[in-house]
């Protein structure tokens, strides 16, 4: 459970922001970040990109047993997801019925406390990923309440 | 006075839910006579990898979304609450390197109660005003905790509220005017060290609340020559559903204009980030042109008074947030009190 603070601190932009890399030769995006483009090698030219924050669900799973550090946690959903560019990466699924999380349901990045190192250590937060609810209605501007039934109590 | 404003705002709220009732029964109260006396039917419960900071982050992406600003030029990040997740390292820290700001800005927790965030907001208008820096970003946030079987325990909720301070040519509601009004009141409070909040029971009402809301609100009003029926929503801070329809009452606001700003009711007392949870809904709503009035009060004691005038800009394409207030608390399950207190690691081996 006990991370090491120097790699905790080194990944906080990958973590925070899903920041990884492209390649400008070949224009493939990467995340975790590489040194080196695999498919170019040397004529490759990789630089840092930030990674969309939206994609769908590739492939989930429900850990019941969990790794020490995430007892309480348990169960909760793991997936692998496809970013808006290709990319694939492992995260919790957070926030979501679990009816709704299935293959191709669309998810978006937050950001959650990932793990801590007991009481007194330092806390490691990470990006997590949500099931987009109801993706036409939350791009709606709000109503006023008055027009509401949950406004008001009586 | 130098003008700023409002440019994006942005609100997060846990997903989790328990019912007044619920804790009541475990109490051994009446749920209904509970609720109903705090006017609040639900509070939300931060889950287990939740804390103000992570509120604070996922409400400040959204303000700068909003605002459409490039994060790079942020000056300043203050982050206002009282349930900071280290005693010592600013959550402001968190919140600047995850939306993206440069290391060339200041940054700092601020702790006055609940009403820090305003603080933050105070802080960042005298920034921008003077020059000093673009935009600052002042955030209320809170995952606040009350005492197994104490009374907040009804209310104590978390959430938070982010601003992006600017120009007012930039701003869907320029920042007319503030006036504070701060006193050494001794109405609540959690000593160093302590994990739950005390506070002096009915003490925390007449002589705290309403003196500091009151006092507050009509020095504004008599700093800038307004009249209080010249505002179209007053938001007030909100421990509970009661308390801001009554100094809306001594006040003379009449219910409808503090009814699309009254949130605690189906989220709880967000303390720092309760009344700028309260805002974030009016602007969720209002036309280029209405003028608001907000009250914060915070524990100790004191509140800060706002008047801010809503401009044509929030018309625009995508400068409200995204998913109102309202719409965003109708995604929520509700939780019995066994997973509210695994979550809020109420049970002591956790
Ligand atoms: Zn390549």
């Amino acid at each position: 459970m006990a991370q090491l603070l120097p790699s905790v601190w080194r990944h906080i932009p990958e973590r925070y922001s899903l920041l990884g890399s492209h390649c400008e030769n070949c224009g493939k995006d990467y995340f975790p970040q590489r040194p080196i483009c695999p498919t170019c090698r040397r004529k490759g030219k990789i630089v840092q990109k930030l990674m969309p924050r939206e994609g769908k669900i590739f492939s989930h799973t429900l850990v019941h047993a969990a790794p020490a550090g995430f007892e309480l946690e348990a169960p909760y959903h793991l997936a692998i997801v496809e970013l808006k560019n290709g990319v694939h990466l492992l995260s919790q699924i957070v926030d979501s019925d679990s009816e709704a999380i299935q293959i191709n349901s669309p998810v978006k990045m937050v950001f959650r406390k990932i793990s801590e190192d007991g009481k007194q250590g330092a806390i490691a937060y990470g990006y997590k990923f949500k099931v987009v609810r109801n993706a036409a209605a939350a791009s709606k501007p709000g109503k006023p309440v008055g027009k509401q039934s949950t406004s008001s109590k009586k | 006075m130098n003008r700023s404003g409002i440019v994006g705002y942005g609100t997060s709220v846990p997903r989790m839910r328990i019912k007044v009732g619920e804790i009541a029964k475990v109490w051994g109260k009446d749920g209904e006579r509970v609720s109903s006396g705090l006017g609040i039917i639900e509070k939300s419960v931060p889950a287990l990898d939740e804390d103000s900071a992570t509120l604070a982050v996922e409400a400040a992406r959204v303000a700068v979304e909003a605002g459409k600003i490039n994060p790079q030029k942020i000056g300043a990040v203050f982050v206002g609450s009282e349930s900071k997740p280290y005693a010592v390292k600013p959550t402001a820290t968190v919140v600047a390197q995850a939306v993206g700001a440069s290391v060339h800005m200041t940054a700092a927790d601020l702790e006055f109660a609940c009403k820090a965030g305003t603080a933050a907001i105070q802080a960042c208008m005298g920034m921008v005003a003077s020059g000093m820096i673009e935009y600052g970003l002042a955030i209320g946030s809170d995952t606040a905790q009350g005492k197994p079987g104490d009374a907040l325990e009804y209310s104590a909720g978390g959430g938070a509220a982010a601003y992006v301070i600017g120009k007012p040519a930039e701003s869907i509601a320029v920042i007319e005017d503030t006036y504070s009004f701060t006193t050494d009141t001794p109405d609540f409070w959690r000593r160093q060290h302590e994990e739950f909040p005390e506070h002096g029971g009915r003490f925390t009402a007449e002589p705290a609340y309403f003196k500091h809301v009151v006092s507050a609100t009509r020095g504004l009003l008599e700093k800038t020559g307004m009249k209080i029926g010249d505002f179209d929503f007053v938001v007030f801070h909100q421990p509970n559903g009661k308390f801001p329809g009554r100094a809306a009452k001594i006040l003379g606001v009449p219910d409808e204009k503090i009814k699309q700003g009254l949130i605690t009711p189906i989220l709880g007392n967000t303390y720092s980030a309760s009344s700028m949870v309260g805002l974030a809904s009016v602007l969720d709503v209002a036309k280029a042109g209405e003028r608001i009035l907000m009250t914060s009060y915070g524990s100790g004691a004191g509140s800060d008074s706002f008047w801010f005038t809503v401009t044509d800009k929030i018309e625009e394409e995508g400068r409200r947030q995204p998913e109102s207030v309202f719409e965003m608390l109708k995604d929520k399950v509700n939780v019995d009190y066994a997973t509210y207190a695994k979550h809020r690691r109420k049970i002591k081996s956790l």
